[in-house]
């Protein structure tokens, strides 16, 4: 069948079967299951509506409990197992071999890098960023060319990076603008930037500061602007310069939302794959956890320590969840 | 607030100037994609993107025409051949199409800039040639001199910018290119479009019962909707391939498309759900009271009120279904490559095409194009979706 075909199919399937299980799901209960009627009408309908509740969640919560928590309990499992020798419990063996591999520490040690270094860059620039166009007529422009790297994949900000790290032999005309600027500034030969170990890492990373920059700055304006200017008049009227206005006045009011944009960028980080996989798939000691997962589980064909580096990643993240569960709860009070 | 903090004048262009230089900043990178696709595969090898707006020079090896078909006689057993440079070589078609402008020539590979254009080149023996700047040419010599091969002529030409819509012709149109991105493009557009509207009905229902419905347990449901927000999608690659062969749909078009469902579900509640709350109890609780059901309610109400935060949900869900790689890689692309998309057919390319710059850029601007339209359209909703979506 053609794809196009198929598509629109499901599409019709999918929402009329949405609409449908809504809609039949509520009649059914209404009119057949707690009808209101009859000498138990007052305690059919509130029966009906403490089960309507889980018919509106049934898929969504079917969803979540299949696609997401399900595999974090699976993935926890097979780390545990040996799918080569039949699925058996090999307890911790999949994370020791994991341990004793160089790859895995390299991949660990980048992460970090990573974690230490893009958020940190993503936010200072994204904070730099909203407070000067705060101040300028064409602010939002200004703001919407910065935002849109946002919009276009990694894949695609990979191939536009090579272009800029590209290098070429040195009798010919350097197309790459990296190489083109350093041979212009007495650099010798041209250089291929993401062979270099150890810097390479901080080329990759420019990728995804260079995308991770228009969110911090689209949050952080928004934080901003919503400072009391009272706050702002007085400090002026008491004499603070600029600097001091934003570093003293400014930045503690914006304090939380820079930890939300922090940690937000933190979990795009521990889950980057595209950008290592399509610019030097893990070569050159550029190697990253969510990379690494994807060797072992797809090429190298071993589920048991691809899905302990996975556990790894979800260690990881799960401070971060933590924290978020317990801030939204709060905020429920 | 500017007149208060009596900001000096330096002070402002200092602004505008870092400004200015953060948006080039950011917006170089694309823009050396943008151009680099319109370029020809001569001149990205032969200068950097930054180039193609100022005019090219470069270095050309002509020849003259084959005076055995195209002399003429001029008596005195002299013959000559003239015409145009440009129009033997065959790009162009006439001496009037002739962009470039000749600087300086040469007759031997030693001298390339021995003459400027109206020079004549004595070329020993009588035997002359005389070039002007748009590369027409009069050589004159006698029998033996006039025979065998054309002339060669060297010269050092500047060329006006030049941009070609082959690329795009080359990889979108040309059905016999198998490397083309006309049969991604469009299995790309078969993964996006499902994979977006499904997750926001889906998640709408959800979202409207953790806002306005009260029964035990919603607070924790909120909880286990917000952990399942930064789980990391890596850990349901394995369970779920394996989940999707026992169940028999495999790879492919149906896998992708739950699986992206799924995975688009938490942060669709959540941002549903954020903004639901916040819509006016009076409305939901005077429709009650006319005796309207929660369905109706619902579909009625909260429904319609709900459009920005459903277009905000959209544009998140598209963007990331059509930026995606890896589950496209992990669901829906098996071994017959029938079904790849963009993006990994731009990896693909990254390998088997590594230096040809002019297919790369194309096909990785024809990939980006649709996001950066959607973006620029609908930046407002998603500008409001991530100020709702960001865990505060």
């Amino acid at each position: 069948m053609n794809p196009a075909v198929q598509g629109l199919i499901t599409i019709i399937i999918g929402v009329g079967g949405c609409v449908g299980y809504f809609y039949f799901s509520n009649q059914i209960l209404d009119k057949f299951i707690f009808p209101a009627t009859g000498p138990q009408a007052g305690r059919n309908i509130s029966r009906a509506n403490a089960v309507r509740p889980w018919l509106f969640l049934f898929p969504a919560l079917f969803a979540l409990s299949l696609y997401l928590a399900y595999p974090v309990f699976e993935t926890l499992r097979l780390s545990l197992t040996d799918r080569n020798a039949g699925g058996a419990f090999v307890g911790l063996d999949n994370y020791t071999q994991m341990f004793g591999e160089d790859k895995f520490w390299e991949a660990v040690r980048n992460n970090l890098l990573w974690l230490l270094i893009v958020p940190a860059a993503s936010t200072a620039f994204g904070l730099l960023a909203a407070q000067l166009t705060d101040r300028i007529s064409w602010g939002n422009i200004a703001k919407s060319l910065i935002f849109m790297p946002m919009a276009i994949s990694f894949v695609g900000a990979a191939v536009i990076f090579k272009l800029i790290y590209d290098a070429r032999p040195e009798d010919m005309a350097q197309i790459g603008i990296m190489n083109a600027v350093y041979l212009q500034l007495g650099g010798e030969s041209p250089i291929t930037w993401l062979t270099v170990p150890f810097w390479n890492n901080i080329f990759l990373m420019v990728v995804l500061i260079w995308i991770q920059t228009g969110f911090a700055m689209v949050i952080l304006s928004a934080a901003l602007r919503g400072i009391p200017e009272e706050t702002i008049e007085a400090a002026i009227i008491d004499g603070a310069n600029p600097f001091q206005v934003f570093f003293k006045i400014k930045m503690p009011q914006i304090a939380g939302t820079i930890v939300v944009v922090w940690t937000t960028i933190t979990i795009v980080v521990l889950k980057v794959f595209d950008i290592v996989f399509a610019m030097t798939n893990g070569q050159w000691e550029t190697q990253v956890l969510a990379n690494y997962m994807y060797d072992k589980l797809f090429r190298a064909n071993d589920w048991g320590v691809g899905s302990a580096s996975a556990i790894i990643i979800m260690l990881m993240v799960t401070p971060i969840l933590v924290w978020n569960v317990y801030n939204a709860r709060k905020e429920m009070r | 607030m500017a007149a208060i903090a009596g900001t000096k004048s330096s002070l402002t262009w200092a602004v505008h100037l870092s400004v200015a230089a953060l948006v080039l900043l950011w917006i170089f990178p694309t823009a050396g994609l943008l151009v680099s696709s319109f370029r020809t595969t001569d001149q990205i090898r032969s200068s950097g993107w930054w180039a193609a707006m100022f005019p090219a020079t470069a270095n050309e090896t002509l020849r003259a025409a084959d005076p055995d078909d195209f002399r003429v006689d001029l008596g005195d057993g002299r013959f000559a051949v003239s015409g145009n440079l440009y129009v033997e070589d065959g790009s162009v078609e006439t001496p009037d199409d002739v962009q470039a402008v000749i600087q300086v020539w040469g007759t031997s590979s030693r001298a390339i800039d021995a003459f400027v254009p109206g020079d004549t080149a004595d070329l020993g023996d009588g035997e002359t040639i005389t070039v002007q700047s748009n590369g027409d040419y009069v050589w004159e010599g006698d029998d033996d001199q006039m025979s065998g091969r054309g002339q060669r002529v060297f010269v050092t030409a500047e060329s006006p910018p030049e941009f070609t819509l082959n690329n795009y012709q080359n990889v979108l149109f040309d059905p016999a290119n198998r490397e083309g991105m006309a049969q991604a493009f469009f299995n790309t557009l078969t993964v996006t479009i499902p994979a977006t509207i499904i997750p926001i009905l889906v998640a709408a229902f959800a979202a409207y019962a953790l806002a306005w419905m009260d029964f035990p347990g919603r607070a924790l449901l909120i909880a286990f909707v917000v952990a399942l927000l930064v789980v990391p999608l890596q850990l349901a690659l394995i369970p779920l391939l394996q989940l999707h062969n026992d169940i028999g749909i495999g790879k492919g078009y149906l896998g992708v498309w739950l699986a992206h469902t799924g995975f688009g579900m938490p942060l669709a509640i959540y941002l549903l759900r954020n903004y639901m709350v916040g819509l006016p109890r009076d409305i939901i609780e005077n429709a009650k009271v006319d005796g309207a059901t929660d369905f109706q309610i619902f579909v009625k109400i909260i429904l319609p009120l709900s459009f920005p935060a459903l277009a905000s949900f959209a544009i998140f869900q598209f963007l990331w279904t059509w930026n995606d790689l890896l589950v496209a890689l992990v669901f829906l692309i098996d071994a017959t490559g029938q079904t790849t998309v963009m993006t990994r057919q731009i990896v693909e390319l990254l390998g088997t095409r590594g230096g040809d710059w002019e297919i790369l850029a194309t096909s990785a601007f024809v990939s980006i194009a649709v996001p950066l339209v959607v973006f620029f359209l609908m930046q407002r909703y998603l500008v409001r979706g991530l100020l709702a979506g960001s865990v505060k």
